[in-house]
């Protein structure tokens, strides 16, 4: 099946400084592919390349080597944007326009007719929320306003690939679900979503594939159930009806005991342990399962031990390079 | 370019609201105090004033949208990073540079036509209690059409020098794009003295230079018959014609470099 969006050895260099230009890799042979009907979150910390990526896929910027594809077409092909929808971080678009003339004029630019172009603006304004501000200049719409209006003009054309770059940016709680929200309606619809985010928990809950980008590299790459499936550190058993004397006898083997209430239990239990067999003894003693659960990491957990990773790699680079 | 014309109308109607046409109001007032004082102090030669001075007017005001909104076109697109999702619909950036610029022209198209009605009508108040044996004396009648001969190359001379700011601001940031274009504009005053240069240097090596430059910057000069218009002298429809190929090719060879140079921009 051909991705919905293909990126290989996709590297950009910038020339920093003043006087004495250096280059700067911004993006370092970043390759992902991203399949039809796909919600891609593309996670990073803050500098790890991410808007340079999606400003390469939109050829904002051009890349210093390596190849973007978009729906089997090079990157910037105009026939490929018409079937794409892009959300800038932090959006700004004119001043003196409505919101209403904003999305006309982009309308325009599809070439969706004019009849339909109203209509279409219309249903897409009342979808995002935005009722009679519709008629108010830009300048007047605060950051949560602009947001939306950013995300009204992504979906103008009827993408089939959606790019949002830190969607959630600049939203409060009720704008995050709402956009939240939205996405999971995109998705059902059959689109393919490729969002930027630093928070994690949208992602946990949006996305089915994730990639991570520390410093301009990708660190990790999968859905969301692979990614922390190779990281179960350990085992929790909540177990109902335990005896003290029997907790005493499962310290050494658990890895904390904490009780809940009564004679309820939760027992952690290492990797090394093996959770069948403890269980086993303490239904012999009388006990009842409540609930068996791996402890695996978060997103959050990966995320932060890949910036590590890759922070400590860096380091030891620098290091040899000195030595 | 069907692309260009939407960008173009956007970009009219986006100036309007940002209050361009404000200096009109000014514009107005100064004339009509311009022509108030005159017509108090002086006997017989206000006519020639008021047109003198509202074609110069009409200059310096169209010259101020030219470099401060022309300047802006681009760079205030890339600096608020507007131009990012404009550039991720089917929009081509040599469509988004033409587009721009045809917008200011229209909006200048706008305000010199606005101008001109304004000079005409002071000229009609100030003509309309002058006995005709008067009116025969002077240089040129007051609603005197070659007006518009002047004003006609007013403003194709305020469309090179909107492209010469769209040119630097394709590439440059706002201040030195200022600094470029108003340099620009000074030397091309002057430019036509750099074909001339051989009457006063002997040198082959600084006169060819100069000859040079004479054929790279733009001969804002040529533009200028505001004098002539003013004290009746005939302005051959011929030089018009010529002057106006002339700004277009001009136009042509700015609007293109802009664009090819916008084509390979990184929007950091």
């Amino acid at each position: 099946m051909q991705a919905a969006i293909r990126t290989r050895d996709l590297t950009k260099d910038f020339a920093v400084g003043f006087w004495r230009k250096r280059p700067y890799r911004a993006l370092d042979r970043l390759s992902i592919d991203v399949a039809p009907g796909d919600v891609f979150g593309f996670l990073g910390p803050n500098g790890a390349g991410k808007t340079t990526t999606l400003k390469l896929l939109m050829q904002l910027i051009f890349p210093s080597s390596g190849e973007a594809e978009i729906l089997g077409r090079p990157a910037g092909d105009i026939a490929v944007r018409r079937r794409i929808g892009y959300l800038p971080e932090n959006p700004y678009f004119y001043d003196h326009l409505t919101a209403e003339e904003l999305l006309d004029y982009y309308g325009r630019l599809f070439r969706i007719a004019g009849g339909e172009r109203g209509r279409r603006v219309s249903a897409i304004l009342d979808r995002l929320g935005i009722g009679a501000e519709r008629r108010l200049q830009l300048r007047r719409f605060s950051k949560g306003m602009l947001q939306r209006v950013g995300l009204a003009q992504t979906l103008l054309n009827d993408p089939e690939v959606i790019f949002l770059d830190e969607p959630m940016s600049g939203l409060d709680p009720l704008g995050r679900r709402d956009v939240r929200n939205l996405i999971l309606e995109l998705r059902d619809q059959g689109r393919t979503i490729f969002f930027s985010s630093h928070i994690l928990s949208d992602a946990e809950v949006l996305c089915s594939r994730v990639a991570i980008l520390v410093k301009g590299q990708l660190a990790a790459q999968g859905t969301i159930a692979d990614l922390q499936a190779f990281h179960v550190r350990g085992w929790e058993l909540i177990v109902h009806g335990v005896e003290d004397s029997i907790v005493q006898r499962l310290r050494g083997r658990a890895r904390r005991i904490t009780r809940i209430e009564g004679a309820r239990y939760a027992i952690e239990l290492g990797t090394e342990s093996r959770p069948e067999q403890i269980l086993t003894e303490l239904i012999a003693d009388g006990a009842s399962l409540v609930s068996l659960n791996p402890l695996r990491d978060t997103l959050e957990d990966l995320f932060v031990r890949r910036v590590a990773e890759v922070g400590d790699a860096a380091r030891a680079e620098g290091g040899h390079a000195r030595g | 370019m069907h692309a260009a014309s939407f960008v173009a109308l956007a970009t009219f109607r986006e100036s309007v609201r940002d209050r361009v046409f404000y200096n009109l109001v000014l514009f107005a007032v100064l004339l009509v105090a311009a022509s108030l004082l005159i017509g108090q102090l002086t006997a017989g030669q206000d006519v020639k004033i008021i047109k003198d001075l509202s074609l110069a007017a009409t200059s310096l005001f169209g010259l101020c949208i030219a470099i401060v909104v022309g300047i802006g076109l681009v760079s205030k697109e890339v600096d608020r990073r507007s131009v990012y999702p404009l550039l991720a619909k089917p929009v081509r950036r040599s469509e988004l540079i033409v587009g721009k610029y045809l917008g200011l022209l229209l909006t200048l198209l706008v305000n010199v036509a606005v101008m001109t009605a304004a000079i005409y009508l002071v000229l009609f108040y100030l003509a309309r209690g002058v006995p005709p044996n008067i009116q025969q004396a002077w240089d040129a009648p007051a609603l005197d059409p070659a007006l518009l001969k002047a004003i006609a190359l007013i403003y194709l001379e305020l469309a090179t020098v909107t492209a010469v700011a769209l040119f630097f601001s394709s590439y440059s940031s706002p201040l030195l794009s200022a600094i470029f274009t108003l340099g620009i504009y000074v030397i091309g005053q002057f430019n036509a003295d750099l074909k001339q240069f051989d009457r006063i240097v002997n040198a082959p090596a600084a006169v060819a230079l100069a000859k040079g430059l004479y054929y790279l910057l733009p001969d804002f000069a040529r533009f200028d018959v505001k004098l002539a218009v003013v004290h009746g002298q005939p302005v051959p429809v011929a030089y018009v014609a010529a002057t106006a190929a002339y700004a277009l090719l001009y136009i042509a060879a700015l609007v293109c470099g802009a664009a090819a140079l916008f084509a390979r921009r990184d929007f950091k």
